[in-house]
C-alpha cells in the first residue's frame, strides 16, 4: 500500500517536469448565448494519458476542437507544441480520432489508411497501422461492410497512421464491446509507452480509472476535479461500507465520521472519509451486524459526488 | 500573406515535393474510386445522359437536319453538355454537402491535408467523370449516328465540355456550402434539371418558347452548350469568346458564394 503510494508520487513528480505539449490557457468558447466552456485551464505533457471525464455536453469535445484548431477561442489562449494548433507543421504531429456520423463507405480499410498516411513525411508503415488497430485481416473490406467496432478502429488508425506525437481520441471507445475496448487501451497504453502523449475524452468512469495516469472531471464547461484518479477517489471521502444492521439511519448518521447514510433494500450503505472508526462504533452498537462490506469508493460514487456538489453549489448561487 | 501563399505553404508543410504530388494523386484517386464505386452516383449521372441520347438522338429525328448538322451530332452536344453539368454538380455539391454535414470534412480538416487538395480532387474526379460521358456518348453517335468528326474535333469536343465542368464544379461548390447533407440532392436537381431544359440542352433552343429563350443567355449551360454546338459545326447564337467569358463569370460568381460559405463554416468556429 505504501510502496504503491510512493510509486504514485514518484510518477506524478516524473509527469510534472515532462515538456507541456498542448495548454489550454484560461479559455473560454461560446457558441451563441452558449457557454461551452468557462476559463478552462488544462494541460497535456509527453508521455501522458490524460482523461477528460465528464457527462455528455460538459464540453469535452469542444476542448477537443479547440486543441485541433477545429474552432477558436472566445478568449484565453490554445497552444500545441507551444504555437497555433492551425499550424500545418503542428498538424503532422497530432492525430486525432473524431465523432463522425459518416465515413465514405465505399473505400477499403487499407484505402483509407493508405490516403491518411500520404498526408504525413514520416508515417507508419501502412502494415504497421494496420495491424496496431487490429485490421490487418480486415484490410480489403469496405467501410461500410464493417461493423459498429471495426468502424472505430479505422478511424483510430487514421488517427495514429502519422505517428503523432499527441494524440487525441474523442469518444474512441463509444460502442465498442468489452473485448475491443480492451484492445484499443492496450495500444493507447503501448502509444504512451513509447512517450506519445494522449488525451482522451470519455463518459466511462472506468475507462479513465483503467487508463489515465491524470483526470481532469469537467461538467458544464468548468473544471471541478483533477488529479490522478486515486486523488480524485480521494476527493469523495474515500471508503463505502454495507452491511445489514438494525440501527436506524438517524442513529448511523450520528455517527462521527459518517457524511452520508442511506437504505439499499435490506442494507445500509454508508459514506465516509476513514472506515476503521466508523466500523468499531457501528460493532458496538449492533454485535449482530451482518453482510458487511468496506469497498473504496469507485470513480462512478466520486463522480457524481463532485457533479453533484456543482449542481448544489450551482442552485445556491 | 496572401490566400495562394498559405495555399502553397500548407501544401508544403514537411512534405517533400514528390510527398506532396503523391498526396493529391492520392486525394484525387480515392475520390474517383469512391465514386465510382457508388452506383446511386457514377451508374446515374452516365446513364441519364446515354439514355436520352439514345431515345431522342438515335432512335427518334433519325437522318434529320438542325442547324445545318444532323440531329444526332447536334444531340450529342447538347446531351454531353447535360452529361457534364450533371456530373459535375452531383459530384461537387452533393459529395461536399454530405462530407461537411455529416462530419467527414472535419476529420480531414484535423489531418495536415492542405484544404486545396480536397478541392482539387473533387474537381479533377468530376473532370474525369465528364470525360467519360463525353467519350461515351461520341462513340455511340459516332457507331450508330452517323456523326463524323476527326480526330481533332474529337479532342476539341472532349476538351471543351471537360473545361467547361469547371463553373458547374464552381456551383456544386456553392450548393455544397450553403445545403446540408440530405437537402442537396433535391436541391441540385431543383437547378440541374430545370436549367438544363431552359438552355436548351433537351430540346433545341429554337423549339422552346420565345421568352426561354430571352432568359437562356443568363443561365451558363446554354453558354457550354453552344460552345459545344460550335465544335461540331452547328450554327450558333453570339461568340465563342463571348460564351467562354460567360462560364469564367460564372465560376467566379459560385467562387465568392463558395467562399461566402466556407468563410461562415470558419466564423463558426472561428466566432
Amino acid at each position: 500500500m505504501i510502496a504503491e503510494m510512493e510509486q504514485t508520487t514518484l510518477t506524478r513528480l516524473d509527469a510534472r517536469t515532462r515538456p507541456v505539449v498542448a495548454r489550454l490557457n484560461s479559455v473560454s468558447k461560446n457558441y451563441g448565448t452558449v457557454q461551452a466552456l468557462k476559463q478552462v485551464n488544462c494541460e497535456v505533457r509527453e508521455g501522458e494519458i490524460l482523461a477528460v471525464l465528464g457527462p455528455n455536453g460538459a464540453g469535452k469535445t469542444t476542448a477537443v476542437k479547440l486543441l485541433l484548431g477545429l474552432a477558436g477561442a472566445t478568449s484565453g489562449k490554445v497552444s500545441v507544441f507551444g504555437g497555433d494548433p492551425r499550424n500545418p507543421d503542428n498538424r503532422l504531429r497530432t492525430g486525432a480520432m473524431l465523432q463522425v456520423a459518416r465515413v465514405p463507405e465505399t473505400l477499403r480499410v487499407r484505402e483509407h489508411v493508405e490516403l491518411f498516411s500520404s498526408y504525413y513525411p514520416n508515417p507508419l508503415p501502412i502494415h504497421e497501422t494496420l495491424a496496431a488497430a487490429g485490421l490487418t485481416d480486415l484490410a480489403k473490406r469496405k467501410f461500410g461492410d464493417l461493423s459498429g467496432g471495426q468502424k472505430q478502429r479505422v478511424l483510430f488508425a487514421l488517427a495514429i497512421c502519422g505517428d503523432p506525437d499527441l494524440l487525441f481520441l474523442d469518444e474512441a471507445t463509444l460502442g465498442l464491446d468489452v473485448e475491443a475496448r480492451r484492445l484499443l487501451w492496450d495500444q493507447i497504453r503501448r502509444l504512451a509507452g513509447r512517450g506519445k502523449a494522449v488525451l482522451l475524452t470519455t463518459h466511462y468512469l472506468q475507462e479513465a480509472d483503467a487508463l489515465a495516469d491524470r483526470i481532469v472531471v469537467i461538467n458544464r464547461g468548468e473544471i471541478i476535479a483533477e488529479g490522478t484518479p486515486a486523488e480524485i477517489k480521494a476527493k469523495t471521502g474515500g471508503r463505502q461500507i454495507r452491511c445489514s444492521t438494525r440501527l436506524s439511519l438517524s442513529q448511523i448518521q450520528a455517527i462521527s465520521g459518517v457524511l452520508d447514510a442511506k437504505t439499499d433494500g435490506e442494507h445500509v450503505v454508508i459514506q465516509t472519509s476513514v472506515a476503521e472508526p466508523v466500523l468499531r462504533e457501528l460493532l458496538n452498537w449492533d454485535a449482530d451486524l451482518s453482510g458487511l462490506e468496506v469497498t473504496s469508493a469507485g470513480l462512478e460514487e466520486a463522480f457524481l459526488a463532485l457533479t453533484t456538489n456543482q449542481e448544489s453549489n450551482g442552485s445556491n448561487s | 500573406m496572401s490566400a495562394t501563399a498559405t495555399a502553397i505553404s500548407q501544401a508544403a508543410a514537411g512534405r517533400t515535393p514528390a510527398q506532396t504530388a503523391r498526396l493529391f494523386f492520392n486525394e484525387a484517386r480515392f475520390e474517383f474510386l469512391k465514386l465510382a464505386r457508388l452506383p446511386m452516383y457514377s451508374v446515374s449521372i452516365i446513364m441519364f445522359p446515354v439514355m436520352f441520347y439514345i431515345l431522342f438522338g438515335l432512335t427518334m429525328n433519325r437522318g434529320q437536319e438542325l442547324s445545318s448538322v444532323r440531329v444526332s451530332a447536334y444531340l450529342l452536344a447538347t446531351y454531353a453538355t447535360f452529361g457534364v453539368m450533371g456530373a459535375s454538380l452531383f459530384g461537387f455539391g452533393v459529395g461536399l454537402a454530405g462530407e461537411r454535414g455529416l462530419g467527414w470534412l472535419q476529420v480531414k480538416r484535423a489531418t495536415p491535408m492542405p484544404p486545396f487538395a480536397y478541392f482539387f480532387a473533387k474537381t479533377v474526379v468530376c473532370m474525369t467523370f465528364s470525360l467519360i460521358i463525353v467519350l461515351i456518348l461520341m462513340t455511340l453517335g459516332f457507331l450508330f449516328g452517323g456523326v463524323q468528326f476527326t480526330l481533332i474535333e474529337a479532342a476539341q469536343l472532349a476538351g471543351t465540355l471537360v473545361l467547361g465542368s469547371i463553373p458547374f464544379c464552381s456551383l456544386g461548390m456553392a450548393i455544397g456550402y450553403f445545403a446540408g447533407p440530405t437537402s442537396a440532392p433535391a436541391i441540385v436537381n431543383l437547378i440541374y434539371l430545370p436549367l438544363s431544359f431552359a438552355s436548351g440542352l433537351w430540346i433545341p433552343i429554337q423549339a422552346l418558347p420565345s421568352f426561354l429563350q430571352q432568359i437562356a443567355p443568363v443561365l451558363p449551360p446554354f453558354h457550354l452548350g453552344q460552345l459545344a454546338l460550335h465544335v461540331i459545326g452547328a450554327d450558333t447564337r453570339g461568340t465563342s469568346v463571348g460564351h467562354w467569358e460567360a462560364l469564367a463569370a460564372c465560376t467566379l460568381i459560385c467562387l465568392g458564394i463558395a467562399r461566402i460559405g466556407y468563410q461562415r463554416d470558419e466564423g463558426k468556429m472561428y466566432g
